[in-house]
């Protein structure tokens, strides 16, 4: 029994078609992650299973009483408006777990704090936490790591991977951060639209439509994948990406990887991907 | 006192508590232009509501709900939307101008409707405007959280069962009521300015959401109370001293946040 499921969903914006018939659910206990390009409907598949779209066709069945939590990519918080941690985690209604929520995060304490004062990744541990408060059956997480540099996202991830085995929620992400998903996920959903396969990280790895997607190299080389993240902490927020293709990369390299490089300069194995 | 002056003083004191939480919402959700839009729409609706025999004040609200409504299917499209706004702002106020210029014998007093009247305020005026303020007042506390969350994410809130359109809607409805009752007390022109300047001076002093909107309603009160004082010590038309006066309060709020962050 799934919590959640598309079926047929179809969605489209000025003409385009967005979404393309796509067909997938998340069971209880497992980590689904949605990995895909720019523009591929990640984020317009995950608004219609929260119900924040309405699909032109097909439908999302959740399972009856479903709680759902769910971690925006960002919050729209204007300056202008003042905001507690404890605040943002009482809407829209008070919720009794608060802050046990928060410290199971790692931001106990935190309550008193002003929202526009947290860094990007303590501001998605506050709305992780905010979706645990509710009890949630499914957790929904529309690109937690953006902003992160390397060792937040692998941080966060490994959060997020506590949090099921603690609750037995089923997770669904959406995600650019391929290297650390694949090491993250039980299910991965590559879209393009339409969903182009999915399976195992390990399937997935090796289909050829993901590998068309995104520009795997030949020869069972994995791994041209691109991290973009700001260096906040330097006071110097200039972007920087790099590419990489590499060799093949494990599952444990995954981590190791992320942790290992810090700042995310300096990549022993770094090459231009030109032409994949 | 005499009794002009009390009721001067009621009149501001009811759109006073109503504009100030509306305003940090507005501020908020960055919809200055769309407050403006609103105000501006309600002369236009003075000038049809006076050439039909109309109640000015239902004229203003109907029309200032119209454009409202407009507006937000504008702003619902999102970004590059502030042309178009900025479009409809000023010709809502043009055109209702030149309206009030067409209507015959001259039975409109512009500058009243541009500035505001609030020393001619009459009883049946004081139940309209605290009957408005009182329904805004209403609407936005029912609402309140929901607001507020889908102000800070849409799809947070459609995640949690709230429909960020009907919310909309009821900001624009509550704005469209607000326009219609300050329209004798500050002016078509200046109602945003009483919405957004209160506002802005409590930022500096609130840590949540409702903290801000309660402080507003406050520097609010006070700029209305003090602009009247202003206004009948120097004969300087109410509806500008008004704002004036939020506009000092916005100034103090700034030195205070100022000393505050000095402090340790």
């Amino acid at each position: 029994m799934s919590l959640i499921a598309a079926r047929g969903l179809s969605a489209a914006f000025g003409g385009r078609r967005v979404l393309d018939r796509v067909d997938m659910d998340v069971a209880r206990g497992e980590i689904v992650t949605l990995v895909g390009p720019n523009g591929s409907g990640k984020t317009t598949l995950v608004r219609a299973l929260v119900g924040a779209l309405r699909p032109d066709a097909g439908r999302v069945d959740r399972a009856p009483g479903l709680r759902l939590g769910y971690v925006p990519q960002r919050l729209a918080l204007d300056p202008a408006m003042p905001l507690t941690v404890d605040r943002l985690m009482a809407l829209p209604r008070p919720a009794p777990d608060a802050g046990a929520a928060l410290a199971r995060v790692g931001m106990g304490g935190a309550g008193g704090r002003q929202v526009a004062d947290l860094s990007g990744g303590q501001l998605q541990r506050v709305l992780l936490a905010r979706a645990l408060a509710g009890r949630p059956d499914l957790l929904v997480l529309d690109e937690p790591a953006q902003g992160l540099d390397q060792p937040g996202t692998a941080a966060f991830y490994r959060l997020v991977e506590e949090v099921r085995a603690d609750t037995g929620a089923g997770v669904l992400m959406v995600s650019h951060d391929l290297h650390v998903v694949m090491a993250a996920s039980d299910r991965v959903i590559c879209l393009n639209g339409h969903v182009c396969c999915h399976g195992t990280p390990e399937v997935v790895r090796n289909a050829p439509e993901y590998r068309a997607l995104f520009g795997l190299g030949t020869g069972g080389a994995l791994a041209l994948y691109r991290h973009v993240h700001d260096h906040a902490h330097d006071g110097d927020a200039h972007d920087h990406a790099h590419d990489h293709h590499g060799h093949d990369h494990g599952h444990d390299h995954g981590h190791d990887h992320g942790r290992g490089h810090g700042d995310g300069h300096g990549h022993a194995p770094r090459q231009r991907a030109a032409g994949g | 006192m005499p009794e002009f002056l009390i009721r001067a003083a009621l009149a501001g004191v009811g759109v006073a508590l109503a504009a100030g939480p509306l305003g940090a919402l507005i501020l908020w959700r960055r919809l200055v232009y769309f407050g403006d839009a609103t105000a501006h729409a309600a002369l236009l609706g003075v000038a049809l509501a006076v050439a039909s025999d109309l109640p000015v004040v239902l004229g203003a609200g109907i029309v200032a709900l119209a454009v409202a409504a407009l507006a937000a299917r504008l702003t619902v499209r999102g970004r590059g939307m502030e042309t178009a706004l900025g479009v409809l702002a000023h010709g809502a106020l043009a055109l209702g101008l030149v309206a009030v210029a067409l209507i015959p014998g001259a039975r409109v007093d512009l500058s009243a409707l541009l500035f505001g009247d609030i020393l001619a305020v009459t009883g049946v005026d004081l139940a309209v405007i605290w009957g408005g303020a009182l329904a805004v007042l209403a609407l936005l506390a029912w609402r309140w959280n929901r607001l507020v969350t889908a102000t800070l994410s849409e799809d947070l809130a459609a995640a949690e069962g709230i429909d960020p359109d009907r919310e909309r809607m009821i900001l624009t409805l509550a704005l469209a009521l607000v326009v219609a009752v300050a329209l004798k007390v500050v002016g078509a022109l200046l109602i945003t300015a009483l919405l957004i300047v209160p506002a802005a001076a409590a930022r500096g002093l609130s840590r949540t959401p409702e903290g801000m909107a309660l402080a507003a309603a406050g520097v609010a009160v006070a700029a209305a109370l003090g602009g009247l004082a202003l206004s009948l010590s120097t004969d300087a038309p109410a509806g500008p001293s008004v704002v004036v006066a939020a506009v000092v309060a916005f100034a103090l709020s700034l030195v205070v946040g100022g000393v505050r962050q000095l402090r340790p």
